[in-house]
């Protein structure tokens, strides 16, 4: 992770943290384009399980993905209090199913620790670092591995 | 603004004088003798060399110049504009299109094609006589020289002129190289003519230049100008009349045409005539010197001031020769004066009319980015949604219908449906400029064919989105090319056949029930079923002991590796022939169909949308998932009832329609909607066609309706899902998708569509 931590320069930044089950993650608050509440989507045949499908976000297609399931986790049921985060990546907008933001964070880049080394690749995969805030552990994520367009690189 | 956006709109200019220019030999080559016309043509061209000469762009320049030098002999009535000019004229007129192309773009122009042509302008300027004008034959023999004075330069000051600069007589002379010619035309007698035109003349409606250009035309004639009783600005009456000209004339026509000439003016006017003894020099104002003789271009007469002055600037660029300038000076004095004169008298000169009308009739535009375009389009579409979903709302939750918010909405969906309808208008264009590069194609297979053609086109102006336009060129070009190839018979054979030598192709173009219908008919030989069903037995295209109906026959040059030319060509033959272009028209949208009589030519009738950004599509129902179909795929929807359904092998299932077993595909499990096969009494079944050929029964749950839906990508934020064409938002804000008729086909034959990511598997 030496690499990842080179690319960061210091400085102060804004992250979005957001619940999934009873883990919290965060992105780059520069990547995120707004956050709506769960419409449902309309599903798409011959995609991952993680696609919910698509909604409409003031006319563009917008795909939807089940960042728990992204993440491994058990798949989320959607219901009304989810929430999507529409984040943009590059050219391409894709909208975050997860359970609730909960916070806006401050912070500099010595706050961010490298991902601890564990055994298991996957989740090193979406992992940037973590950082911890008031005894939480909140994951950042590499917002370009969970797009659904990387994911032959991710798998 | 810097040099090269200025460039690009020079570019852009080109394109619209290129297409004036071809519509213009086009409207000639079919007989029209109107010289409003050939005076379009002639400044297209000119309008291209003055550009060109601005950024020293030579070979453009020097091709226009030659190319205007014979078009001015055509717009003097000097050379006829028969076929073969024409001909000549037409293929200028696309080397001249390369030129500029290769101006803009870079790359290199075929030389040996434009020096030949420019050989063959020349000749053509060259080869006819000048009425009335007996060196003629010598000034064919004599070498082309670009603007060449006739007498030796002697300029001399005259008090009244501006900058210093004398008036000098001006020759005018019919092209610019007949210079040399002026030495040998001494056999015959010189007239001085001596006009000063009284204000009455003008009053009556009679225009000193054009008079003068009357008088042009019966020889050889230098004039000058004489201003000397031209007033100061703040005595000039603007009425009244100053200037007087003094005419030198070389004519074998006699006194008593000259004097023909002014024969409605003659009351109105000081007019002396008298013949030169021959060697005395001709006239000299005021006993000065003579003056050198420059020739110049008789356009600025039928052109506006404006536009004169125009020629005569670009005239400076191009021709070094000084002289030019001086002459050009007085003639802009000259005209621009007698335009004064003449304002109040005669405020619409015929000219003058005609230029405005020219104007009003092109209306006004502007040049607007497409982007910019698209993005309007964009949120009008979303408009519409919008719309769409609030009334949606307001009727879910008004308990009574007739309140004013209703109303209100009404009126809301009438304006964004107009707006919608407006803003689709602004990319519309005609397809005319398809047409004209389809003409081109037609001469140039034309000439390696060696046969004659003759490029009818109808509905020019029939307007269609631009991107249809844009794909539309390639095939088109592929069925002109098959047309003329393997359509039309050589001439010989027209003949012995009894038809006209030339062959007709005809383009036409039409709006018929929210489509555009375009119709490439030729009267050639028609499709020879015999070879064309020979060609399909030989390469297994179907059984040899098949019974096809002549329609089938004719569908078969659809088939992919299809093509009965005897010998394989340049133009068309090389065996990816209409299966490409079935599939370009498909790609659009669109269908194709053929028609064909032996010995009386085909009919090809394609019919496509008149956008791409909305689509006629069936709203049906696939377990509980909301799909469009293309309405272009379907060939008819039935209600399947159980005796017509048949099991075929394991999981196989048929539906007889009249007779016929076709499969049924359900769309349902191709999309993996769900795991089990839907009853197909319980849904509808959608006859299609697709691409490979052949029919299929799409099995839906249930046909909501039919409806326009606007296309939205789903490759933007997301890839491409097999099945699934693209996406669209319906009334209830909700995406739909659009099905891939033709994907959704090819996985029932097996051809299994994309299997879910190793990582869906880990999800």
């Amino acid at each position: 992770m030496t690499t990842l931590a080179n690319t960061m320069t210091s400085g102060a930044r804004e992250l979005i943290a957001f619940r999934i089950g009873d883990q919290e993650f965060c992105v780059d608050i520069m990547s995120v384009r707004e956050i709506r509440g769960w419409t449902p989507a309309t599903q798409m045949p011959h995609t991952p399980s993680y696609m919910l499908g698509v909604i409409n976000l003031r006319g563009a297609v917008l795909p939807i993905v089940d960042l728990a399931a992204r993440l491994g986790m058990n798949p989320a049921e959607p219901t009304v209090r989810h929430v999507i985060i529409v984040a943009q990546s590059g050219h391409t907008i894709v909208g975050l199913l997860v359970e609730a933001v909960s916070d806006i964070l401050s912070v500099t880049n010595d706050n961010i620790q490298p991902t601890p080394d564990v055994s298991s690749d996957f989740e090193r995969t979406f992992a940037r670092g973590v950082l911890a805030i008031e005894k939480r552990m909140i994951c950042l994520i590499e917002l370009d591995a969970v797009f659904p367009h990387t994911e032959s690189e991710a798998a | 603004m810097d040099m090269n956006e200025i460039k690009e709109i020079f570019f852009q200019e080109c394109e619209e004088q290129l297409a004036e220019l071809e519509s213009g030999l086009l409207r000639l080559n079919d007989g029209d003798r109107d010289p409003e016309t050939v005076n379009a043509v002639f400044r297209a061209v000119h309008s291209i060399k003055g550009g060109a000469g601005a950024f020293g762009l030579d070979d453009l320049v020097s091709f226009a110049h030659v190319f205007e030098t014979t078009l001015d002999c055509v717009r003097s009535n000097k050379l006829e504009p028969t076929q073969e000019v024409l001909k000549v004229m037409l293929k200028s007129a696309d080397v001249l299109a390369d030129l500029t192309n290769c101006a803009r773009d870079g790359g290199s122009v075929d030389e040996a094609r434009s020096k030949q042509l420019i050989r063959e302008l020349e000749a053509l300027a060259h080869g006819t006589p000048l009425p009335g004008a007996a060196e003629a034959p010598a000034a064919k023999a004599a070498p082309a020289k670009p603007a060449a004075p006739a007498k030796p330069a002697a300029p001399a000051p005259v008090a009244a002129a501006p900058n210093d600069q004398g008036f000098v007589p001006v020759a005018f002379s019919f092209d610019d190289f007949g210079g040399d010619a002026a030495a040998e035309t001494s056999a015959m007698p010189t007239f001085e003519i001596s006009f000063k035109p009284n204000a009455d003349l003008y009053r009556k409606g009679n225009e000193a230049t054009l008079l003068l250009r009357d008088l042009s035309r019966l020889g050889e004639m230098s004039i000058l100008c004489d201003m000397d009783s031209l007033p100061s600005l703040e005595a000039l009456n603007p009425e009244d009349a100053y200037f007087s000209w003094k005419i030198s004339l070389r004519t074998d026509k006699g006194e008593d045409a000259i004097r023909g000439v002014f024969e409605f003016a003659e009351w109105d006017c000081e007019l002396e005539i008298a013949e030169l003894a021959e060697g005395e020099q001709p006239v000299a104002v005021d006993g000065e010197a003579p003056m050198q003789a420059v020739p110049f271009d008789l356009s600025i007469l039928d052109d506006e001031p404006a536009q004169a002055l125009g020629v005569v600037e670009e005239e400076e660029q191009i021709a070094a020769a000084t002289a030019l300038e001086t002459a050009s000076n007085v003639l802009n004095l000259a005209s621009a004066a007698a335009k004064a004169a003449e304002a109040k008298q005669a405020p619409a000169s015929a000219a003058n009319a005609a230029s405005a009308q020219q104007a009003a009739a092109a209306g006004q535009t502007i040049r607007v980015d497409l982007d910019r375009v698209d993005r309007l389009i964009n949120l009008v579409g979303e408009l519409v949604i919008n719309q769409a979903m609030l009334s949606q709302s307001v009727i879910e939750n008004d308990t009574n219908g007739t309140s004013s918010i209703n109303m209100g909405l009404e009126e809301l969906q009438q304006l964004t449906r107009e707006i919608q309808d407006s803003v689709m208008a602004i990319r519309a264009q005609p397809v005319k400029p398809v047409f004209q590069r389809m003409a081109r194609t037609v001469r140039e297979i034309a000439d390696i064919t060696g046969k004659s053609v003759r490029l009818i086109t109808e509905g020019e102006n029939t307007e269609v989105d631009k991107t249809v336009i844009d794909k539309l060129a390639e095939p088109l070009t592929h069925m002109i090319r098959n047309a003329v190839d393997h359509g039309l018979e050589m001439p010989e054979k027209r003949i012995a056949l009894g038809k006209n030598p030339e062959g007709t192709v005809r383009l036409t173009a039409k709006h018929r029930s929210g489509r555009i219908i375009i119709e490439l008919a030729d009267d050639g030989a028609g499709i020879n079923r015999e070879r064309v069903r020979q060609k399909a037995i030989d390469n297994d295209l179907i059984a040899a002991d098949a019974n096809l109906s002549d329609e089938e026959i004719d569908n078969l040059i659809f088939h992919a590796g299809f093509s009965t030319a005897e010998k394989v060509s340049d133009l068309s033959g090389r065996g990816v022939g209409m299966d490409v272009v079935k599939r370009s028209i498909q790609a659009l949208g669109g269908r194709i169909n053929i028609s064909s009589k032996p010995g009386q030519g085909s009919v090809f009738t394609m019919s496509l949308p008149l956008t791409l950004a909305v689509l006629d599509g069936m709203v049906v129902t696939v377990a509980s998932q909301t799909l469009v179909v293309p309405l272009t795929a379907i060939v008819e929807t039935l209600q399947p009832d159980a005796a017509s359904i048949h099991s075929f092998g394991a999981t196989q299932r048929l539906i007889s329609i009249r007779n016929s077993f076709c499969p049924l595909v359900d769309v349902g499990r191709i999309l993996n909607f769900r795991a089990t096969q839907a009853n197909p009494v319980e849904g509808v079944a959608l006859l299609v066609e697709s691409e490979g050929g052949g029919q299929r029964a799409l099995m839906v749950d249930a046909i909501q309706g039919q409806r326009q839906v606007v296309i939205k990508s789903l490759e933007a934020n997301y890839t491409h899902v097999p099945g699934i064409a693209a996406a669209t938002i319906l009334g209830d804000g909700r995406v739909a998708l659009i099905l891939d008729v033709d994907a959704v086909v090819a996985a029932s034959r097996g051809q299994p569509l994309r299997l879910e990511s190793a990582l869906a598997a880990v999800g």
